[in-house]
């Protein structure tokens, strides 16, 4: 009963919004803005980075008591690294494609800075059930920010979603093109700073407290059962 | 010759770790704020990445690689021990950060204290690992190469942390909206720096 709880969940539904690994704590930009080019994989990357994260806190904080302190930096490297092998060798056997646009990146979620900060942070301190709900949070608010940038960049740079055609074709008769700046790059590090710029802004507080409220009801709901 | 040149100028100014591949973002963010200590974090991320990838090529190439085993005996001719290559490659980037550490300590204790507090810091910086795995994906013909390959990226990511941090000193004194004073401006200013670097795509070597 009490694993369900809203404050039990509070590690998870924090980071969503207010407490956002990539804007506010500033972790895992690295790797958070090459793949944002399609939404495809940007989707395959965030999945993979909330398993690794919510894995990697999980272990870490089963075996928290017995790591030596002076060598816990290269115990959490060696978690990490065995379990992104894993959703390397997965991605390879059944999204073959995905994990060839990721390339490298799905090596990179090993120096993820998130991952690290949230095994200092919160798995070294707490009980395995909260820092496990910390790291798939973590992961999803670090995946919020990959799909609102690819999203965007897809949307105006291909005019698709998920390979989809989303802008008709009269919309190009009539001269509207597709903006080709928005796939290079540079646009992904300007989308990132305007995001950053309308969250700290406070334009977004109403309609992130009626999305807040909505998840609270939502795990309330779940709670309750 | 001709060959190691145009790897080293492609890979400061066309491949560059920060404006092409977003690697390394998360110290670049952090340690920015003067030039004098990315001056510090440029050497350091260049030293190491010097010392790695060719460590890590050897290894690639001599143990991870399918068939690479093949000098030990010709039964381990099909053995493809490549799934390991990431562990691998961050154990040894861990292994050495923490031995080069102990070595600046002992020959160069003014270097020492100009790099000390980022070395540690270097480990989970996504620049190494992910030269190191750039390296396995576009297989170098030789050490040589990839050495020449580690010290261009290097020296892309200190010019990178460099200009930045020149130009974040001068915006303290500007009239910035204050939602987009520090991190937010940071990223606009890295992008707006990565459009004049793509000026250089184009170079043929």
């Amino acid at each position: 009963m009490s694993l369900f709880s809203s404050k039990q969940f509070k590690p998870l539904s924090e980071p969503l919004l207010t407490n956002n690994p990539v804007t506010v704590q500033v972790l895992g930009i690295c790797s958070a803005l090459a793949v944002t080019v399609k939404l495809e994989p940007a989707l395959v990357m965030a999945l993979s980075v909330a398993a690794v994260t919510g894995f990697s806190n999980l272990i870490i904080s089963c075996i928290r008591n017995f790591i030596p302190n002076s060598i816990r930096i290269i115990v959490q490297l060696v978690v990490i690294s065995s379990l992104v092998i894993i959703v390397d060798q997965v991605l390879k056997a059944y999204a073959y494609e995905v994990s060839k646009q990721l390339s490298v990146y799905v090596g990179l979620i090993i120096t993820n800075c998130i991952l690290m900060g949230r095994l200092e942070a919160f798995a070294m301190a707490n009980r395995p059930i909260p820092s496990f709900l910390d790291g798939i949070g973590n992961g999803l608010g670090y995946g919020i920010i990959l799909v609102i940038v690819a999203s965007f960049r897809e949307l105006f740079g291909s005019g698709t979603l998920l390979n989809y055609k989303v802008i008709p074709d009269c919309f190009y008769e009539f001269g509207y093109s597709n903006n080709s700046l928005v796939i290079l790059p540079p646009m992904a590090l300007i989308l990132v700073g305007v995001i950053i710029w309308i969250q700290r802004a406070g334009h977004t507080r109403f309609s992130i407290k009626i999305l807040y409220s909505i998840i609270r009801g939502l795990l309330k709901a779940f709670g309750t059962k | 010759m001709e060959n190691l040149f145009s790897i080293f100028v492609k890979s400061i100014f066309v491949d560059n770790m920060i404006f092409a591949y977003f690697l390394g973002m998360c110290s670049y963010l952090a340690v920015s704020k003067t030039v004098k200590t990315s001056m510090g974090l440029g050497l350091a991320v260049t030293f190491v990445l010097l010392i790695t990838v060719p460590v890590n090529y050897l290894l690639e190439n001599y143990i991870l690689r399918e068939g690479a085993l093949a000098w030990l005996s010709p039964e381990l001719a099909e053995t493809d021990l490549s799934f390991l290559s990431f562990i691998m490659f961050i154990a040894v980037i861990a292994s050495i950060t923490q031995l080069v550490e102990m070595v600046v300590e002992k020959v160069s204790p003014a270097l020492y204290a100009s790099l000390g507090i980022f070395l540690p810091l270097i480990a989970v910086n996504c620049a190494i690992m992910g030269a190191s795995l750039f390296m396995q994906e576009r297989e170098y013909a030789n050490v040589g190469e990839a050495t020449v390959f580690a010290l261009g990226s290097g020296v892309g990511w200190w010019l990178a942390i460099i200009g930045i941090a020149a130009i974040r000193e001068k915006t303290s004194y500007s009239n910035i909206p204050k939602p987009l004073q520090g991190l937010g401006i940071a990223f606009i200013i890295t992008g707006l720096m990565a459009v004049s670097f793509m000026s250089f795509m184009g170079i043929k070597l």
